[in-house]
């Protein structure tokens, strides 16, 4: 069960709290509430607000005081930030298009085929979804180095594919268990084969499986610090997170510039989240519940 | 029913093939080129030497790793077993409270697993900043004899980190306890109310076992990535002041890339590696024994 049809049956069905009897209990209670919701939720906005805040500001007296929108701008040239994100914006494209590809393929054999090793070759691909990052970068960096991939868009993609492929053949393969399997029968009778029945019948109507899939596997993929940290030494190529560290180990000064583009940095992810948040909390939760 | 493919044996192969190649060469390869490399004394530059088991009694003998494994347990605390406590409590009242905003609040709390930790980082660098937030609420109580450069201090860096744990990880928590404790049927606590039944008993009788999934999953996700905290240490503190802050990743990290013990971090990598496998078998095991 999904955290947002969960909240759904609940918004649905507004019945009283705790039957504690006469509605004073009850007003406490929903007080009480009311106050822990508005202070949690303060909390966490608190530092994000923070950090907005002092992007807007000015950085010295002589900028004058009040709003500063001029920040982001300096951010995006002086800071570079435009370049990092040019950067992220690449590498978050080849990984999320190569991952939902291999993760739509692979998932519909597992999940509408028989064949034989099919159970050890999906617990094969379980294990890579808890396999940390830290294990695998070391041998990558010395690997690709010698084969040339280091500084590469390559180098800092393909191993977030094969993460992001572990995660989506999981993904995918549940939702396809799921569909209707007289659908496949009846396009299969009027001579579709199996790529057909995929592309044309099952993908269109998992869109929203799909979609949880790629706003997750750009998510990751825009945030990740480590594989980009390792796999570009030379600083040619660097992504919007780890722009964002070393411009903040670079200057102690510029506050107003860091936090600028820190903010530059949050900002892809968070106004995705923000229109399409269901699918994002479905998917985290969803998704760590193992079967 | 479950069809062959019509198109012979090799169909569901040739469509698990792009996947498996991506995450076989990127994924499985370098995991078992690092159990390769932790037998070895490699510097990353010449041929390395065997030295079998060295690197991994490093991990329980050298006072370096033995701390940022210890670390690691310290922040298991914070990010995991502190939003438990905080998010539990939070979810049983809420969960039954007759209040609007619900769906907002979520989406609220929520918001910090989206954000990239980098980010993160760089804003509770400037609320722990000797003229930051933190400081400027002290002394704005009168209590400046508290304030401190917390993620300077000996005494405090680690808390202030773990601390940024417990703030990214209490909403994740709630949002997951709360989807669990809808399921409960409401009859049941007015029956345990009638029966004269305190509130902190109808948590413990009613509520926790019906939620043992979530709280599985939950402590899962979270002590996970306890054990894989990088970025945050990475842009926070550098592991330091001294080593008083270092966790394992870093570690991993520093002597691969900084220190040229090649074989030593990757023996840590794998380490890390069998500690997060050990840890989703022990939770579920548990969490499914209990059920």
């Amino acid at each position: 069960m999904s955290a947002a049809t969960a909240a759904r049956r609940r918004d649905a069905a507004p019945e009283a709290g705790p039957a504690r009897g006469p509605s004073r209990g009850s007003a406490a209670h929903r007080a009480l509430s009311y106050v822990v919701l508005v202070g949690f939720a303060l909390l966490a906005l608190g530092p994000v607000v923070t950090v907005v805040a002092e992007a807007l500001s000015p950085e010295r007296a002589a900028d004058g005081t009040g709003l500063r929108p001029q920040n982001f701008a300096d951010a995006w040239v002086q800071g570079r930030f435009g370049d990092y994100m040019a950067t992220s914006a690449l590498v978050a494209l080849v990984v999320v298009v190569a991952a939902t590809l291999l993760s739509i393929m692979s998932g519909y054999a597992f999940g509408t085929m028989e064949f034989r090793g099919r159970e050890v070759l999906f617990y094969l691909f379980l294990l890579g979804i808890m396999v940390p990052t830290e294990v695998v970068v070391v041998p990558l960096f010395f690997d690709l180095r010698t084969l040339g991939l280091t500084d590469t868009v390559w180098g800092i993609a393909l191993p977030q594919v094969a993460q992001s492929v572990a995660f989506g053949t999981y993904w995918m393969r549940a939702y396809f268990r799921t569909t209707n399997r007289s659908l496949i029968e009846a396009a299969r009778l009027d001579g579709a084969g199996p790529h057909r029945v995929l592309w044309s019948v099952l993908v269109p109507i998992g869109r929203p499986a799909i979609t949880t899939l790629v706003l997750l596997v750009f998510m990751w993929t825009w945030n990740e610090f480590l594989i980009p940290l390792v796999m570009a030494p030379a600083g040619r190529l660097r992504t919007a997170p780890l722009g964002l560290a070393l411009f903040q180990g670079q200057y102690t000064q510029g506050t107003s510039l860091l936090a600028a583009g820190a903010v530059l940095v949050a900002l892809p992810v968070v106004v995705v989240y923000l229109v399409l948040q269901r699918h994002f909390i479905r998917g985290m939760l969803e998704g760590a519940v193992r079967e | 029913m479950r069809g062959r493919a019509p198109r012979g044996r090799a169909t569901p192969y040739l469509f698990v093939a792009p996947a498996l190649a991506v995450y076989g060469a990127f994924l499985l390869y370098p995991l078992l080129r690092a159990v390769q490399f932790s037998f070895y004394d490699f510097d990353g530059l010449t041929v390395g030497t065997p030295v079998g088991l060295a690197n991994y009694a490093a991990v329980l003998t050298d006072t370096g790793l033995r701390a940022a494994f210890g670390h690691a347990l310290v922040l298991v605390v914070f990010f995991s077993l502190l939003p438990l406590a905080v998010g539990l409590v939070l979810a049983a009242l809420l969960v039954r409270a007759r209040v609007r905003g619900l769906p907002l609040f979520r989406t609220v709390v929520f918001l910090p697993q989206v954000i990239a930790m980098v980010v993160l980082a760089v804003a509770w660098r400037r609320i722990y900043a000797p003229d930051g937030t933190l400081n400027d609420l002290l002394r704005a109580v009168g209590l400046d004899a508290l304030t401190r450069t917390w993620l300077g201090d000996y005494a405090t860096a680690l808390p202030a980190v773990g601390l940024i744990g417990t703030w990214v990880s209490t909403g994740l928590v709630t949002v997951l306890l709360m989807a669990g404790m809808a399921r409960v049927p409401k009859e049941l606590y007015e029956a345990a109310s009638l029966d004269g039944a305190s509130p902190a008993r109808q948590l413990r009788v009613l509520t926790l076992p019906a939620i043992r999934p979530e709280i599985a999953v939950a402590l899962t996700l979270t002590i996970i990535s306890a054990l894989k905290t990088f970025d945050l240490v990475y842009v926070t503190t550098g592991g330091g002041p001294g080593t008083s802050t270092t966790v394992p990743s870093y570690e991993v990290y520093r002597r691969a890339f900084e220190l040229g013990e090649v074989g030593a971090a990757a023996a840590v990598g794998v380490v890390l590696t069998v500690l997060v496998f050990a840890v989703n078998l022990v939770v579920n095991r548990v969490a499914d024994r209990q059920r």
